[in-house]
């Protein structure tokens, strides 16, 4: 079996992305916690990583202007969060302490598709030197 | 790479978080400038905060915005007047003008914007981390 490089890194870059991009989703609606009238907003990973995952297998380069840019875009994914209080007064619907929790969670996912990565690349150069 | 985004969302954060300890700070400090008219008297300021709503339109970003401090208005709760014909700065009706501060309200208001803007700090930090380790990789 050739070494492929695009696919002996397996699904974990795109996850890597989607994490990236949730980090900030979470991230604002954090900065946002005291903005009157601002509703929380999350992704729903699965479809985010599937259309990810879609994007990257049709990954086309462009090279003219008027190509079509199928470049992966997450933005679609992101939707607002179903609040657990209905109103708190001022249209605000962060609840600050579950989405430092999210975004603690979302950190430590991030960091295990590093680590999975990592281990994706030890073994690549493992198998170029043959040497451990 | 959007954690790139995150230090600036977060930075947003910190510096409306600091304006409204500022303005708050500003209230403290003023609760018990007295004047002698009602149009000098010091009326209680607070930021009003806006999601940066005009990045979205215009397409660049759909789904992170930051915080913007649209103004800092003044309350319209009425001033505390009160009769004090011997105060110094009693107009020529005996009454001085108080401001419409309510400190308890404001000690509030600095304990949440503080502890706010901690979490923007850490949010920048943990976004500090995961690039790092991101860095890292491979090695």
């Amino acid at each position: 079996m050739a070494i492929n490089f695009e696919k002996a890194l397996g699904i974990h870059p795109e996850a890597l992305a989607v994490r990236a991009k949730r980090a900030e989703v979470i991230a604002s609606n954090i900065a946002n916690a005291d903005t009157p009238g601002y509703k929380a907003r999350d992704m729903d990973f699965k479809s985010a990583l599937a259309q990810a995952s879609q994007k990257q297998q049709s990954g086309m380069s462009r090279t003219h202007d008027k190509h079509f840019d199928v470049r992966t875009e997450l933005n679609n994914n992101v939707q607002f969060r179903m609040p657990d209080q209905a109103d708190t007064g001022d249209g605000n619907t962060v609840d600050a302490q579950v989405e430092r929790n999210l975004y603690l969670e979302n950190s430590m996912q991030y960091q295990a598709s590093i680590q999975f990565l990592s281990g994706r690349i030890k073994g690549l150069k493992k198998a170029i030197t043959g040497a451990g | 790479m959007s954690l790139f985004n995150v230090f600036t969302i977060s930075g947003t954060g910190m510096s409306a978080q600091s304006v409204r300890l500022n303005t708050t700070a500003s209230n403290i400090a003023n609760a018990d400038s007295v004047s002698s008219s009602v149009d000098q008297t010091y009326r209680a300021r607070h930021p009003v905060f806006a999601a940066e709503m005009q990045k979205a339109a215009a397409g660049h970003e759909d789904s992170s915005v930051g915080v913007q401090v649209l103004g800092i208005v003044e309350s319209n709760r009425p001033l505390n007047v009160e009769h004090a014909p011997e105060h110094p700065m009693a107009d020529k009706d005996g009454y001085i003008y108080k401001p419409n501060v309510n400190v308890i309200e404001e000690m509030t208001n600095m304990i949440s914007a503080s502890r706010s803007y901690q979490t923007n700090v850490q949010l920048a930090e943990s976004a500090k981390n995961m690039l790092n380790k991101t860095l890292q990789l491979g090695k």
